[in-house]
């Protein structure tokens, strides 16, 4: 951790405004589109309605597979609003006047990534043991399946920001998006199924599982934003 | 290769006019200078004591590009605020004075016109203050008397000691002004 002090030794005390200004006009931006949150939404809606639909009556069947399903829903709606992360900031030319800043990218790149978790993966992790019921999901399970989801999620969010950071410059980066970040969302996906699924399959290996994801999200917290910012800063030159 | 033999200095207090037909390079040369690109060959240099010689102008540059930088689902005022405390704090009030915007300050900034847009852009550089100014083609769009407040306010920037680099094909009534003519390179390649 100690190759990040001397970037934040700068000051901390200038970055904070940068990071809340860009917080609180991406989130108003949000709000006011209402795109993203509504898409990711009705996708995950969509996908779990569907599904009992697809499998037929079978509630044992439903109950069994209802944790991984609700996570693989949650990690494609996640990934559809993806692509458009810094595709406006690039387009109207405000990502090259904030690139000419004391601000580093780094934490701009954090405060989009912050936003896309609130609009997107917050809300519909919140969301997922409600919906839940649609798969007769094992009531047990909806306390440590909204932990994992939660907590999962900001993974998810910071690995979707280094996908459309590095496909930004393209016209048409979704596939590209998905095919980038997809192995980085395997891990995400077995230990955020691992601990939401309780004793399902037998032994009991949630706790472990979540902490295993904890440390992804740690992990990612710390990676991605540099990378990502590596990947903007490519992209002006 | 965009341009090559090019020698210039700009001095403070001073305005340099790049002039040259389309694609001559102007606009990969104010990007070069920003240093939101890397020369091929050759160096550019900040000759001020208090800086070391090789240091990125970056943070110390405005740079008005042909997009505006500005939000269409945020009002006027909201835009100039998020720029204001993005850059830690500035003169909203007095930006949107500079550039004739207060009537619109509640308006949302889908509903302005195209020169309406580029005022918004180009208040950015009442808002705070940056030594040196990297405008490419501020004028597009806008009328006369806007361009009269922009005249206004390069006059000001440079009366207080600042640099503009500024490429256009119309004079604005500024004084002091140094032309740097793409035309006249003697080595050019596509």
């Amino acid at each position: 951790m100690y190759w990040i002090l001397p970037r934040l030794a700068n000051g901390p005390v200038e970055m904070m405004p940068a990071f809340k200004s860009v917080v609180a006009r991406d989130f108003t931006l949000a709000i006011r589109q209402g795109g993203s949150i509504g898409t990711a939404i009705g996708f995950f809606l969509t996908v779990i309605v569907l599904l009992p639909l697809g499998l037929g009556p079978d509630q044992q069947l439903l109950q069994r597979i209802a944790p991984g399903a609700l996570w693989i829903a949650l990690l494609l709606s996640v990934l559809l609003s993806a692509d458009r992360l810094y595709q406006t900031d690039h387009d109207d030319g405000s990502l090259e006047i904030m690139a000419l800043s004391s601000t580093p990218l780094e934490v701009v790149v954090l405060a989009k990534a912050s936003v896309h978790w609130l609009t997107s993966g917050l809300p519909l992790a919140i969301a997922a043991p409600v919906f839940g019921f649609l798969l007769n999901l094992d009531t047990a399970l909806i306390v440590p399946l909204g932990i994992a989801m939660v907590t999962g999620s900001v993974a998810l969010s910071l690995l979707a920001s280094l996908g459309a950071a590095i496909t930004v410059g393209l016209r048409q980066g979704g596939l590209l998006v998905s095919l980038l970040v997809l192995p980085l969302y395997v891990p995400v996906m077995i230990f955020g199924v691992l601990a939401s699924s309780g004793a399902q399959s037998g032994i009991d290996n949630s706790a472990t599982a979540l902490i295993i994801l904890v440390a992804i999200v740690l992990a990612a917290l710390v990676v991605t934003p540099f990378a990502s910012a590596a990947a903007l800063r490519s992209y002006m030159r | 290769m965009v341009f090559a033999g090019l020698d210039f200095t700009a001095h403070a207090g001073r305005m340099l006019v790049l002039r040259g037909p389309n694609g001559a390079g102007k606009t990969s040369l104010l990007r070069l200078i920003a240093g939101l690109a890397d020369p091929a060959g050759g160096t550019l240099a900040v000759e001020e004591p208090s800086l070391p010689a090789d240091a990125l102008l970056g943070e110390h540059v405005h740079f008005i590009a042909h997009q505006d930088a500005i939000k269409l689902h945020l009002s006027v005022a909201e835009n100039l605020n998020f720029w204001s405390s993005f850059f830690g704090g500035g003169d909203v009030t007095g930006a949107m004075t500079a550039m004739n915007l207060a009537a619109l300050a509640e308006f949302q900034a889908q509903r302005l016109s195209a020169g309406q847009k580029r005022r918004l852009g180009l208040a950015r550089l009442a808002l705070v203050e940056k030594p040196v100014w990297l405008l490419d083609e501020p004028t597009v769009g806008l009328d006369t008397a806007s361009q009269a407040l922009l005249a206004d306010m390069m006059t000001r920037h440079l009366d207080g000691g600042g640099i503009i680099i500024a490429s256009t094909h119309i004079d604005l009534p500024v004084k002091s002004s140094d032309v740097l003519d793409f035309a006249t390179l003697g080595e050019r390649a596509g």
